[in-house]
């Protein structure tokens, strides 16, 4: 088979499993599941500036916040409906994440960290201070009225699965298509070696804008899906917290791999549920597997694996 | 005609005068050979022609059109290729997609491939294709530099110190691909390596602390006093 058939065949079986397993699940993992595919799909949007481009955001709740509260405030006070709620979310993540690209842009390493991590901080105390809409820490539950979208009642657990499944099916795609145009190699390049690529004859600025806008703008439809499936829209979604999550994914799985985000979504998640199954202690549990990935798979699970055994992993 | 030309070109680092007051012709079609002591400002006037530097004051010109404020990829789009003194490849990157990087700026993407292969064939690194560039040895990095510029299909060619660290043999196939380059593009070639420079170069330029001190034919600067007294020593 040849390389690329490999590729679409890996990817797509992935995403075969994933429909068909949400007829043989228990609700319990079918919920889980459906959350993860969500969550993964930050993840892929995070793995886009910081796997591929090489830059190291720590401001990405930022992006998560602004598609949760563009359709969650809208819903909330302008009586929006999914739909446009939805498209809210998406504009006002990309607008966000502009708008911090042509700022953060102007720095890079641990500058463009701190400046990153300064603005996600200011949006987290932005949604405190309007605490008479967001309801701040607390946070407010979208009715289950309001999260029907196109006829689909979404807080239904088979509508909620199916609707995490596209989701997590588009972004996927997104992500896998995207790193094989000449524009994402041009991006992995710059990762790289963004002087050498300058001297190519590159606009390099251009390139880590519009990865930024992407990556921002897929973080923000996470955002956004999470509120409208899980009808929950709170402030902790923006605390630093939600930076440090799609991190910790990315790097578990495979950073600079289409599918390190979903691996090492999947494996955290499930690592923190069963461990606290065990003790009440599960986070020393998750901490000593997480040292032990680090020192034996630095590349993350997915980096590992293409390091070793599938050289043709994107 | 002429391809190049600076006015007065001047580089201050912190009080110190790298380059002072370069006036530099470059006719297209010729190969031009920078030379100078180490430390003489060869890498910083190139570096203020391509764009990676901002020159202090003074003026660049690229074919009639006045560059001096244009940003190095602008530059570099108006066809002026620069390969880098310390090797500067995508070492995790194959060497095919190093250069294809390099051809696909500007060569419709069904004929990148072609380009590719005919760049690699032409340095010799055809049958190295697929490797990670970081596997190659010093000297093929240096080639594969090279063949990233010139895949670009420059109007000026600005090669920095190429030979530097390559072997024998393969200082030998450098000439004769530069003896093959001439024809299509101006060439500028910061060298230190003299039989390089007297064989290849059309003209001399000698830098000596930051000025311009000779400009002429090999010979003419081969017997050169004040070159001989600043650059190959006195005696």
């Amino acid at each position: 088979m040849s390389e690329t058939g490999r590729i679409i065949g890996l990817h797509l079986g992935l995403l075969a499993l994933l429909f068909a397993l949400q007829f043989v699940l228990p609700a319990y993992h079918h919920g889980n599941l459906a959350r993860i595919m969500v969550l993964a799909s930050y993840a892929i949007g995070y793995n886009i500036l910081f796997g591929y481009t090489g830059l190291l955001s720590l401001g990405h709740a930022l992006f998560f916040a602004a598609g949760m509260y563009g359709l969650s405030l809208t819903i909330q006070h302008a009586g929006f409906t999914a739909a446009p709620a939805l498209l809210t979310g998406l504009i006002v993540g990309a607008a966000v994440s502009a708008a911090l690209a042509l700022l953060a842009l102007r720095t890079a390493g641990v500058a463009f960290m701190i400046v990153t991590l300064m603005f996600a901080q200011a949006g987290y105390l932005t949604i405190l201070y309007f605490a008479e809409y967001t309801r701040g820490d607390e946070g407010f539950v979208i009715q289950a009225a309001q999260r029907v979208l196109w006829g689909f009642d979404l807080s239904q657990p088979t509508n909620r699965y199916f609707a995490a499944f596209i989701l997590f099916a588009t972004c996927l795609l997104v992500s896998l298509t995207l790193v094989r145009t000449p524009f994402g190699r041009t991006l992995i390049a710059i990762r790289e070696n963004e002087e050498r690529v300058r001297m190519l004859g590159y606009n390099t600025f251009a390139h880590k804008l519009a990865a930024m806008i992407i990556s921002g703008t897929i973080s923000a439809s996470a955002g956004a899906a999470y509120g409208l499936l899980f009808g929950y829209a709170g402030a902790s979604f923006a605390s630093v917290q939600y930076s440090i999550f799609p991190l910790l994914w990315v790097l578990l799985g495979g950073a600079g791999t289409v599918l390190g985000p979903f691996v090492g979504t999947l494996f955290m998640f499930y690592l923190i549920d069963l461990s606290s199954g065990i003790t009440t202690a599960y986070m020393l549990i998750a901490g000593v597997t997480l040292v032990v990935l680090t020192l034996f798979a630095p590349q993350g699970l997915v980096g590992e694996l293409r390091r070793r055994v599938w050289r043709w992993l994107p | 005609m002429t391809l190049l030309s600076t006015r007065g070109l001047t580089k201050t680092f912190a009080g110190l005068q790298a380059v002072t007051n370069v006036d530099f012709d470059l006719p297209k079609g010729e190969v031009r050979a920078l030379i100078g002591p180490n430390g003489a400002g060869k890498t910083t006037l190139v570096g203020m022609i391509c764009g990676r530097l901002a020159p202090t004051s003074g003026t660049v010109t690229f074919e009639d059109r006045v560059i001096t404020d244009l940003p190095a990829h602008k530059r570099v789009q108006l066809g002026i290729a620069y390969t880098f003194q310390i090797t500067s490849v995508f070492p995790r990157l194959s060497v095919r997609e190093n250069v294809a990087l390099a051809a696909r700026r500007h060569i419709p993407k069904p004929d990148v491939q072609a380009a590719v292969d005919s760049a690699l064939e032409r340095v010799g690194l055809k049958n190295r294709i697929d490797e990670d560039a970081g596997n190659l040895s010093y000297g093929h990095q240096r080639l594969l530099e090279i063949a990233m510029g010139f895949v670009q299909q420059p109007r000026l060619l600005i090669l920095d110190e190429p030979t530097q660290g390559l072997a024998d043999s393969e200082i030998e196939s450098f000439k004769a691909l530069i003896n093959d380059l001439r024809k299509v593009t101006t060439i500028l070639l910061i060298e230190h390596n003299m039989s390089v420079v007297m064989e290849l170069a059309d003209r001399v330029t000698v830098l000596n602390f930051g000025e311009l001190l000779a400009e002429g034919t090999p010979q003419q600067i081969h017997e050169n006093a004040e070159v001989q007294a600043a650059y190959l020593g006195k005696g």
